[in-house]
């Protein structure tokens, strides 16, 4: 660019200077050792267990594919997405309700999430599916009044209703608390300028709030997802046939109790695999706002104070 | 009090006997003003002197104690109802002032949209101009605001000038009938200014109702129609600007002028 203006120049005649351009990473023999002895222990470890005849490799592979495996797996899935996308939905209404100013709004999604959060996923989706000892019928009434409509219990609440219900009315008092992090993130003049521009509330959340919201909201719920996929396993409790069911009554009829878990445990890694992914993708999309240093390119900025006049 | 333009029609804004107070803190003690059709007010005075929020005031951004405030014939914030004055809705509210402008100091664009979804983003959805029709205006208000090629630019890679006439255009989209400036200029660099402040002097002399609030006395100079000079919460003094900028009779619009000579 420049001369070189050597104002400072080393009294012996100097080495004088060299573009940083030119510049080498210093070699560091330390890491590369370090590289060494981490794949090592590693690839020892990996070659240790499958060698280990006690895993009953043979017997993973055999069964990973099996058709009960795959069905619990699909199940598994099913409940994790409908519990999640329940869940969320519930989740934005209660966060969205406890950063409104309507007192009685804030009351009832304070008490709700205070609830759900305090006591455990296992107990709620026991007493879900223990629904109809403590309530025979559920019916449609006037407070206090008679009953306008109702069901017997049983017919209301199957395993299948009740691990819906347990897992979803559970995740919607977490992801609840995420979102309304999130939405507190984002600076209020977004929300004041969508009003001066005469948005309404519904709008201003939806097209500016949220979408801003999402950068803090996605990580934490990735979280909560990956939680998920595995708290499905707790739903072989209520009898319902998810992958950890399915690979437990495989093995109850012929013990192979550790290769049976190694088929549920990649599976899990799989999908939670998959989730990573997917997640690097969306968080990656939301901070498409952030990307400073691409487009400004010093070629453009002289255009734009030029033409002012 | 007369326009220097001799405009006849009824006045644009008009405010009567105007408090608010933020807690104890008493920041506007009854300010009347009324604003012509196609008139340019900039509003001088010190820090805390309650510009800023009696420009907030103006399109109920901020509700208001006692007093008034009518845009356009109707009273902000509120609707009459068989002689009863009710309070409206947020979202009531809101539609209220959907044809006034507004810049903010911060200036306030949504950073997850473009400078173009920026500007489209209330007149599509808010005055159901057509996507083809409100993308042809998006870009003619680029052009006049000099930023013909950050129409895809996300605004943290604009400079805080173009963000700021990225922010105008993005009001003006709208085909406001009266603008309101908080201080556009304030959280800018200095050499950023003039930019700025060039494309507020293009829209005065076209001709649309605006009222600033500034620390900047030389546009007040060259593009305001009357200065008002607000000080404790009070309209202290105001005229054109060759009368109140050249010869102020209050001492205390002196004292806040000398500082900028």
């Amino acid at each position: 660019m420049s001369e070189p203006v050597s104002i400072v120049t080393p009294p012996q005649g100097g080495v004088g200077w060299q573009d940083v351009t030119t510049a080498h990473a210093p070699l560091r023999p330390g890491r590369i050792v370090l590289w060494l002895v981490v794949l090592l222990v590693a690839a020892n470890f990996i070659w240790i267990c499958a060698r280990n005849e006690n895993f009953g490799w043979p017997v993973v592979g055999a069964y990973f594919f099996n058709p009960d495996v795959l069905r619990g797996l699909g199940f598994s899935l099913f409940l994790t997405v409908i519990g999640m996308v329940l869940g969320t939905f519930i989740g934005l209404l209660l966060a969205v309700a406890r950063l409104s100013d309507d007192r009685l709004a804030k009351a009832v999604a304070g008490i709700y999430i205070w609830f759900f959060r305090g006591t455990p996923l296992l107990v709620q989706l026991i007493f879900w599916y223990n629904m109809s000892t403590l309530f025979p019928q559920l019916s449609l009434s006037i407070p206090f009044g008679p009953a306008l409509m109702s069901w017997d219990t049983n017919s209301v609440i199957t395993p299948l209703t009740a691990a819906i219900f347990g897992l979803a009315l559970n995740e919607a008092a977490y992801m609840a608390e995420i979102i309304r992090a999130g939405l507190m993130s984002v600076d209020r003049g977004q929300a004041e300028t969508a009003s001066a521009f005469g948005m309404t509330r519904r709008r201003a959340l939806w097209r500016i709030v949220i979408p801003q919201a999402m950068r803090s909201i996605v990580p934490p719920t990735g979280n909560q997802l990956i939680n998920m996929v595995k708290a499905t396993s707790l739903v072989s409790v209520i009898a319902m046939s998810d992958l950890l069911y399915a690979v437990q009554s495989i093995y109850n009829r012929t013990f192979e109790i550790v290769p049976m878990l190694l088929v549920a445990v990649l599976w899990y890694l799989v999908i939670t695999t998959v989730l990573n992914i997917a997640q690097g993708y969306i968080e990656r999309y939301y901070a498409r706002g952030d990307r400073r240093s691409e487009a400004a390119t010093p070629a453009q900025s002289p255009a734009g104070i030029g033409d002012n006049a | 009090m007369t326009a220097p333009r001799s405009i006849s029609a009824a006045p644009l804004v008009e405010a009567h006997g105007v408090h608010k107070s933020f807690g104890d803190l008493h920041v506007l003690k009854g300010i009347d003003l009324n604003v012509a059709p196609g008139e340019v007010v900039v509003i001088l005075g010190p820090s805390g002197s309650g510009k800023s929020t009696f420009l907030r005031c103006i399109n109920n951004l901020e509700s208001i104690d006692r007093g008034a405030v009518l845009v356009a014939g109707e009273q902000m914030g509120y609707r009459v109802h068989d002689g009863r004055l009710i309070k409206l809705s947020p979202d009531a509210a809101a539609r209220q002032r959907r044809n006034i402008g507004m810049v903010f100091q911060q200036f306030n664009l949504y950073p997850h949209m473009t400078v173009l979804q920026n500007i489209i983003e209330a007149p599509i959805g808010i005055h159901g101009v057509p996507r083809a029709e409100a993308t042809a205006y998006a870009h003619e208000l680029l052009r006049r605001v000099g930023l013909t090629q950050k129409a895809d630019a996300y605004p943290r890679q604009l400079s805080g000038g173009q963000q700021q006439r990225v922010a105008i255009a993005r009001a003006l989209a709208i085909r406001p009938q009266l603008m309101l400036f908080d201080e556009p200029t304030s959280a800018l660099d200095p050499e950023l200014v003039g930019e700025v402040l060039a494309t507020m002097r293009d829209l005065a002399r076209q001709g649309l109702t605006m009222i600033v609030v500034t620390h900047e006395i030389g546009f007040a100079k060259e593009a305001a129609d009357r200065v008002i000079f607000m000080d404790g919460g009070h309209i202290v003094e105001q005229g054109p600007p060759g009368e109140i900028l050249v010869n102020p009779q209050h001492p205390r619009t002196q004292a806040f002028l000398a500082r900028f000579i």
